[in-house]
């Protein structure tokens, strides 16, 4: 379904914090705000709901965890049964200090690149991916607020004019 | 500006009697001649069976360390007298391990300061006030640390058996270290290294209320320089002073990252009581300006540096498990045979507690809750230092008793009355500090 957006852009990130301030203020929803580089507290700003992705990677770091232990117990004991440090016992617990470091290296590997592959998964990131945002100035040096318009077009444009914006666009745009 | 509540100042000092009394009692109870050692052994084990085999198993073990306790061919007599020792050490081994763990905690935030100084942090300014009315405990705790330390010099006990000339005469490996583990350099290191310390901290605090009257930065400046360089001579007398007054307890024993996991343990008990003291003073309305992320920020500092002393203390432990030399791995028989609860009670507080509270982002704004996740911190590294220097002082005549406990209510106390006083004594809020502003508006 094509929408009609409406684009503000800014070349200032507080001046951005101010506006998405003042658009939120007047109870609009924000679509996205598109930045060169992150800007600090815009999350919060524009209301998003906190990220999931620290749950996943705790979850990750569990399936790390488990598959070391796993792995180790096959390998070291059971497959190939072998004598860890002169200390012949065979057993995993006995054996664990030699394995606290594989069980925290893969617990870490796995919450790290997991993760990784959630958020850009999340973010709709693969490769060959066509780039989303819809001016390549917001690469460089400009900062690029999307609102839905709903018959609003000129109460928007007023209320983002007086936020500072340097640019105001309306363009079409095909949701997802 | 802060007053001391009187409150307070009282409940310091009903720490401070009962704690002495405490201590008080410990040196009473303490047996004087070896049938009464024998005589209390014998009482607290249930079946005499159970302590004869004990006792002979220990021996065996002592087999090892002949030499080092100058046993002599009559072995029974000899291992009575070891035992007198062990009983007699232990309320100087309480009074030792509670006065190091406090001046310890003086000791890791004074380098915690040091490294906000150095790295002209611009989250902490506010809480310099804090920060230096507790490294203001350094003067009396590192005094009593040395006397104690003076007084094992002088025999007054056997903490430190190579100290002992008889065990010297009959220990090659002691023979060999005597260059350097000698009584009066021993002496002369404590004494400049506490020089260097308490010499920084007063400077620097000097320079730091003189920044508040004056009308440009140049205080600010010199104490960042003098920061800077005093972070230099911090790391290398704290890993000295690891080795001298804690490793040398038992003086056969050696570990390379011993003073950086000494090191891991003062810095989180001190960061600890920052955001303790921190959280008390704001539940008193003082500190208006300190914020939530700023006790989130000590509290990610208190999460990172448990886990970072967990993994020197498993470092630490990992490797001798692994080579499994004689000579270093007695150090872990001895701490697993006769200690095995609060050895590994104390992994419990110090890592897992920590990592299951303060895990959650939101949960390090709470103030309670990182009060609660301090108290256990600070149990936990008690213990650790308890660890360190018992087994080799009391062997398994160990028990968390009136000595101990009075000790540290006695060192409490003075802690607490020292650095309330010190904080009381200035403004809590740095006035002309460049990053006051920043300090003030940190939010994450």
């Amino acid at each position: 379904m094509a929408s009609k957006v409406i684009h503000a852009f800014y070349d200032d990130d507080d001046v951005l914090m101010l506006a998405v301030k003042k658009v939120k203020a007047a109870k609009l929803h924000i679509e996205e705000v598109y930045c060169p580089f992150p800007v600090h507290g815009l999350d919060k700003a524009m209301g998003l709901a906190p990220t999931r992705l620290a749950i996943t990677a705790f979850l990750y770091g569990c399936v790390g965890l488990t598959v070391a232990t796993l792995m180790m117990n096959y390998i070291m004991i059971e497959d190939w049964p072998q004598d860890i440090g002169g200390k012949p016992s065979f057993s995993y617990l006995e054996n664990l200090p030699a394995f606290v470091p594989i069980m925290f290296e893969l617990t870490v590997f796995f919450a790290a690149h997991l993760m990784v592959i959630t958020f850009y998964l999340r973010s709709r990131l693969w490769p060959f991916k066509e780039a989303e945002n819809p001016d390549v100035r917001t690469t460089d040096d400009h900062f690029l607020m999307e609102i839905e318009i709903h018959d609003n077009e000129q109460e928007l444009r007023d209320l983002l004019m007086d936020t500072g914006a340097v640019e105001i666009n309306i363009s079409e745009k095909n949701s997802h | 500006m802060y007053t001391f509540s009187n409150r307070l100042k009282i409940a310091s000092f009903v720490l401070m009697i009962v704690g002495a009394l405490g201590i008080l009692g410990g040196f009473v109870m303490a047996p004087g001649t070896i049938a009464e050692a024998k005589e209390m052994v014998a009482s607290h084990d249930g079946g005499h069976g159970d302590a004869h085999e004990a006792e002979a198993e220990h021996a065996t073990k002592e087999n090892d360390h002949a030499a080092a306790e100058a046993h002599g061919e009559e072995h029974d007599s000899s291992h009575d007298q070891h035992l007198l020792d062990q009983l007699k050490n232990r309320p100087w081994a309480a009074l030792y391990v509670a006065a190091f763990f406090f001046f310890m905690i003086s000791l890791g935030v004074l380098a915690f300061y040091a490294i906000q100084r150095a790295a002209q942090a611009g989250w902490s300014p506010l809480l310099f006030r804090v920060m230096e009315g507790i490294t203001s405990y350094l003067v009396p705790g590192g005094i009593i640390v040395f006397v104690i330390l003076l007084l094992s010099v002088l025999h007054m006990n056997h903490l430190f058996i190579w100290m002992d000339e008889t065990v010297v005469a009959h220990d090659e490996l002691l023979q060999g270290k005597s260059g350097y583990l000698n009584p009066t350099f021993f002496l002369i290191r404590a004494a400049i290294f506490l020089a260097g310390w308490i010499g920084y901290r007063e400077y620097s605090r000097k320079l730091s209320i003189a920044q508040d009257a004056s009308d440009d930065d140049s205080n600010f400046k010199l104490n960042f320089r003098i920061s800077a360089g005093f972070l230099v001579f911090y790391l290398i007398s704290e890993s000295i002073m690891s080795w001298d007054w804690i490793m040398s307890v038992e003086p056969h024993w050696f570990s390379t990252l011993f003073g950086w996991y000494i090191f891991a343990s003062m810095f989180v008990s001190g960061i600890t009581v920052i955001a303790m003291v921190t959280i008390y003073l704001k539940s008193k309305g003082h500190l208006p300006d300190v914020n939530d992320s700023h006790i989130h920020d000590l509290a990610k500092f208190m999460f990172g540096i448990s886990i970072f002393w967990t993994y020197l203390w498993f470092s630490q432990f990992m490797l001798i498990w692994y080579s499994n030399i004689p000579e270093e791995v007695t150090y872990y028989v001895t701490r697993i045979a006769d200690y095995r609860l609060p050895f590994f009670g104390m992994v419990a507080m110090n890592f897992l507690f920590p990592v299951l509270l303060l895990m959650n982002s939101d949960y390090k704004r709470i103030n309670w809750f990182v009060i609660l996740t301090g108290i256990v911190i600070l149990a936990g590294h008690y213990m650790d230092i308890f660890n360190a220097i018992m087994p080799s002082t009391v062997g398994d005549n160990w028990y968390i008793g009136i000595p101990e406990i009075g000790s540290i209510l006695f060192f409490a106390g003075l802690f607490i009355f020292w650095i309330f006083r010190a904080i009381s004594t200035q403004p809590l809020q740095p006035k002309r500090n460049p990053f006051i502003e920043e300090s003030r508006h940190f939010h994450y």
